[in-house]
C-alpha cells in the first residue's frame, strides 16, 4: 500500500515536471510576446521590460530560473495585470472554480447513482425509457447548449415570478451556484448514470443476490447492501476522469454564466498571451488533476478489498 | 506398461464398424455458411437505433459533399440587407427612391403626442411628439423589447439641446421588426423627469432602385418604380449577425467539423493500433516499455494540452487553424486505442486457432493478416465509431472558448460561440450549429452502440 502510494507519487511529479516543461517549450514557441503592444515602444523601454521579466537571458537559462521559481511555488508576475502576482490570481480565483466543481461533483455522482439505480431495477419499463433517453441527450449535448438553456431557463423562470428569484449570472451566494453546477455536472451524470445502469444490471443478476432473495431478506435490504454497495464500485473508479472532464468543463461555464473562476481566468490569459498565467495555471491545474487521479485511486482500493494495490 | 501394450494391441473384429448409410450419412449444412462480418451486418440491421443512427451519419456526409454544389452560396458573403434575419422571415422589400433630408414636416394627419411623421422603414424612422411638461429637452431611447413601466427604456439614441426641438430621426442599423421608442423629459440638469412617452413601431423593409439594380433584385431591363415589391436574396436557414447565410455556413462548418471528427480519430486510432500490435506483439521488455510510455501519455491532463498545444502552433493570418488541432489529437488520444489493441492482441495470441496456425507453419506476417487484424478488427472499429462523437466534442469545446479554428473558418463550435452571444434575440443563430453538433454526436454514440452489440458478443451492451 505505502509501496504502491510512493510509486503513483513519484510518477505523479514526473508528468507534473513533463507538463511544466511542456508548457516553458509551448510558451517559447508561441510567435508574438505579450510586450508587443499596440502602444510604440522604444527599444530602451523594450530592453528593460525584457530584463524585468528575464526574457533578456538564454533560453535555457530561463528554462532553470523558471523551474526553481516552480519549486519554490512562485509562478511569477503577470503580463497584462501589473504587479499582480500569479500565486495571487490562483489563490482568489481557485476556490471559486473548486466550489463549482465540488458541486458538479456531488451532483453527477449522486444523480448517476441514483438514476442508474432506478433505470436498472426498472429495467425496459417507463422510467427507464424516460431516464435512458435524457442520458442519450446529456451524453450527445455539448456543454456550452446546456449552460446557454440553463441560463435561458434561468431568465424565463425569473421571468415567471416577475422577480429575480435566481440570479443569472455571477457568483456569491448559494443562489448563484445552484444552476451552474448542475449544468456543469449534467454531462457527467449521463455518463455515469449509463455506468451505474449496466453495473447494476450485472449484479443483479448475479449469484449472491439471488441467494440473498432465497434467504427471504427484504428487497430494501438486498437494494442497500447488496445491490447498491457493489454496484458504485465502478462508478469510483471512473471518478477521477470526471474530476478532469469537470474541471475543464468549468471553462464553459464559468464564460457563460460570468463566474470569477481560475478556468474564466486562464482562458482570457490564453486569448492575451499573458505567458506567466497561462504556465502557472497549466501547471496548477494539470497537478491538481494528476493528484486528483491518484487519490481517487488510491481511495478505490481502500473501498474495494479485492482490488490489490501494488 | 502392460496396460499401454494392451491396449495398443486392439484389433477390431471384422464388422464392428460399419459405414454410414442414407439419411445417416453425415450433418447437412441447412442454412448458408455466414462469414463474420455478414453475420454482424444481420444483427445491425436488427437494430432499429443503429440503423436509423446509420441513416443520419450517411445523410450528414451528403449534407457536407453534396449540399455546397447544390447550395451554392459563398458562405463568407455578406447580406447586408439580412442581417440576423430568423429561417422563413419576409423576405419582401419595398422600393423607394433615394434618401432625403428631412426638413421636420409630416405626411401623416396630425396627431397628438408621439408619432411618426410618416411610414417607418428600415431607410429612417422619423418621430414628431408634443412638448412634454416640465421638459427643457428630450432624451430618445429605443428597445427591441416592449416596455412597461419600471423596464430599460434599451439604447439611448440621442438628446435634443432644447425644447422645442420635438422631432428625432433614427437611421441606426434599422431591421425590419418593431421597435419600442421612448421619449424621455429632461429637466435642465439633463435629468430624467417622469413625463415620458412610449410609441411602437413597425419598420417595413424598403431599398433603393439604385440599390436593387446594383444587387441584381429587380430583373434587367425592367423599369423599376418607387413603390414596387421586390424580394431580397433567399437564405433557408436565415442569416447570422454579419448576414452570412446560415445554410452555406452550416455545410462549411460540417465539412470543418466532420474532417475533423473523421481525419482525427481515424489517424489517431491507426497510429494505437500499429503501436498496440507491436507491443502486443513484441511483448516482454519492449512491451513494458511502450506501455510505460502510453500510461504516461494517457496521465496528461488532455484539453489543457490541446490549448497549450494550440498556442505554440500559432495560427497565422489566413489560415484556419485545423491542422494544428487534428495533430494535437492524434498526438494525444492515441494510448487509450493501444492499450485496447494490446490487450486483444496478447488474447488473440494465445488461441488455439493461432497455435494450430503456427504448427502448420505459418509466417509471422501470415499470422498478423490473417489472425490478429481481422480478430481484433470488430473492437477497432468500435473505439473508432466512439471517437467521432469525442473529437466533434472536442473541436466544438476549443471552437467555443475561441481555441479552436480561426474566423472567418465556420465550425459548428465556432458557430455556437457566436450564437451564444445573441440567443434571447435570434436564437436560430445558436440553435442550428448546437442541434448539428447534438444530432451528429448523438448518431455516431447509436451507431457505436450497435456495432459492439453486432460485432462482439462479448462487449454487449446490456440493454
Amino acid at each position: 500500500m505505502w509501496r504502491y502510494t510512493a510509486k503513483r507519487l513519484l510518477q505523479g511529479v514526473i508528468t507534473v515536471w513533463f507538463i511544466a516543461t511542456a508548457t516553458f517549450i509551448a510558451m517559447h514557441n508561441v510567435p508574438g510576446d505579450p510586450l508587443t503592444s499596440d502602444k510604440a515602444v522604444s527599444d530602451d523601454i523594450r530592453a528593460n521590460l525584457e530584463a524585468k521579466y528575464g526574457l533578456d537571458k538564454p533560453v535555457t537559462q530561463q528554462y532553470f530560473i523558471y523551474m526553481g521559481n516552480l519549486l519554490r511555488g512562485d509562478f511569477g508576475i503577470s503580463f497584462t495585470q501589473k504587479n499582480r502576482e500569479v500565486n495571487d490570481i490562483i489563490r482568489e480565483h481557485f476556490p471559486v472554480s473548486a466550489t463549482l466543481g465540488i458541486l458538479a461533483i456531488v451532483f453527477a455522482g449522486l444523480g448517476g447513482v441514483l438514476w442508474g439505480a432506478l433505470t436498472a431495477l426498472y429495467r425496459n419499463r417507463l422510467p427507464d425509457i424516460i431516464i435512458m433517453f435524457l442520458v442519450i441527450l446529456g451524453i450527445s449535448v455539448p456543454s456550452f447548449v446546456f449552460a446557454a438553456l440553463g441560463q435561458l431557463t434561468l431568465v424565463n423562470f425569473n421571468d415567471l415570478f416577475g422577480r429575480s428569484l435566481l440570479p443569472v449570472a455571477g457568483w456569491g451566494t448559494v443562489w448563484h451556484m445552484l444552476v451552474p453546477s448542475l449544468v456543469l455536472g449534467l454531462g457527467t451524470m449521463a455518463y455515469l448514470t449509463r455506468l451505474m445502469r449496466s453495473s447494476m444490471l450485472e449484479i443483479i443478476s448475479s449469484d449472491y443476490v439471488r441467494t440473498a432473495k432465497a434467504k427471504g431478506l427484504p428487497p430494501t435490504r438486498i437494494f442497500s447492501r447488496h445491490q447498491l454497495r457493489n454496484a458504485i464500485l465502478p462508478v469510483v473508479t471512473v471518478l477521477g476522469p470526471s474530476i478532469a472532464a469537470i474541471t475543464t468543463g468549468g471553462f464553459v461555464v464559468e464564460l457563460v454564466f460570468a463566474i470569477p473562476g481560475l478556468g474564466r481566468y486562464f482562458v482570457q490569459a490564453v486569448q492575451q498571451l499573458d505567458y506567466t498565467v497561462i504556465m502557472g495555471t497549466t501547471v496548477f491545474y494539470g497537478a491538481f488533476l494528476v493528484l486528483m487521479v491518484i487519490i481517487v485511486d488510491l481511495l478505490y482500493g481502500l473501498i474495494d478489498p479485492r482490488v490489490r494495490l501494488d | 506398461m502392460t496396460e499401454d501394450s494392451q491396449a495398443l494391441k486392439y484389433q477390431p473384429s471384422p464388422g464392428a464398424f460399419q459405414p454410414l448409410m442414407g439419411e445417416q450419412r453425415s450433418q447437412v449444412l441447412t442454412r448458408p455458411s455466414l462469414s463474420y462480418w455478414q453475420d454482424a451486418w444481420i444483427r445491425l440491421k436488427a437494430n432499429r437505433r443503429a440503423l436509423v443512427s446509420l441513416y443520419i451519419v450517411i445523410g450528414l456526409v451528403a449534407f457536407t459533399v453534396v449540399g455546397p454544389m447544390i447550395w451554392r452560396v459563398d458562405p463568407a458573403a455578406q447580406d447586408l440587407d439580412q442581417v440576423s434575419t430568423p429561417p422563413g422571415a419576409s423576405r419582401a422589400a419595398t422600393l423607394v427612391g433615394p434618401y432625403e433630408l428631412w426638413d421636420g414636416s409630416s405626411t401623416a394627419p396630425d396627431q397628438d403626442g408621439l408619432h411618426l411623421a410618416e411610414p417607418a422603414t428600415t431607410e429612417a424612422v422619423r418621430l414628431l411628439w408634443d412638448p412634454l411638461p416640465g421638459a427643457a429637452a428630450y432624451r430618445v431611447y429605443r428597445n427591441i423589447f416592449p416596455v412597461a413601466p419600471g423596464d430599460a427604456l434599451g439604447l439611448p439614441l440621442a438628446e435634443t439641446l432644447t425644447a422645442d426641438d420635438t422631432r428625432f430621426e433614427d437611421r441606426l442599423d434599422l431591421q425590419p421588426r418593431t421597435y419600442y421608442y421612448t421619449v424621455v423629459a429632461l429637466d435642465e440638469q439633463g435629468n430624467e423627469l417622469p413625463a415620458r412617452e412610449t410609441l411602437d413601431v413597425p419598420v417595413t423593409r424598403v431599398v433603393t432602385i439604385e440599390e436593387a439594380v446594383s444587387r441584381g433584385l429587380v430583373e434587367p431591363g425592367s423599369n423599376p418604380a418607387v413603390g414596387d415589391q421586390v424580394k431580397l436574396m433567399l437564405h433557408p436557414l436565415g442569416t447570422d449577425y454579419l448576414g452570412r447565410d446560415m445554410l452555406a455556413r452550416l455545410m462549411e462548418g460540417a465539412r470543418v467539423s466532420l474532417f475533423i471528427g473523421i481525419a482525427a480519430p481515424a489517424l489517431f486510432v491507426l497510429f494505437g493500433v500499429i503501436y498496440g500490435s507491436a507491443a502486443g506483439f513484441v511483448g516482454g521488455r519492449g512491451d513494458q516499455a511502450l506501455m510505460r510510455v502510453a500510461d504516461f501519455v494517457i496521465a496528461l491532463p488532455f484539453l489543457l494540452f490541446m490549448i497549450l498545444f494550440k498556442i505554440a502552433f500559432g495560427i497565422g493570418p489566413g489560415e484556419s487553424g485545423i491542422l494544428p488541432m487534428v495533430v494535437a489529437m492524434v498526438l494525444l488520444l492515441w494510448p487509450a486505442t493501444a492499450r485496447l489493441v494490446r490487450g486483444q492482441i496478447l488474447q488473440v495470441r494465445e488461441e488455439g486457432y493461432v497455435d494450430a496456425a503456427r504448427l502448420l507453419g505459418a509466417r509471422t506476417n501470415y499470422l498478423i493478416l490473417r489472425h490478429m487484424i481481422p480478430n481484433t478488427m470488430g473492437v477497432i472499429l468500435v473505439t473508432l465509431t466512439f471517437a467521432v462523437p469525442n473529437a466533434i466534442f472536442i473541436e466544438a469545446f476549443l471552437s467555443f472558448i475561441g481555441m479552436g479554428v480561426a474566423p472567418p473558418t465556420p465550425s459548428w463550435g465556432s458557430m455556437c460561440n457566436e450564437g451564444i452571444k445573441t440567443m434571447l434575440t435570434y436564437p436560430h443563430e445558436l440553435i442550428l450549429p448546437a442541434a448539428l453538433i447534438s444530432i451528429t454526436v448523438l448518431a455516431f454514440n447509436l451507431l457505436g452502440d450497435g456495432l459492439r452489440d453486432a460485432l462482439d458478443a462479448k462487449m454487449r451492451s446490456q440493454e
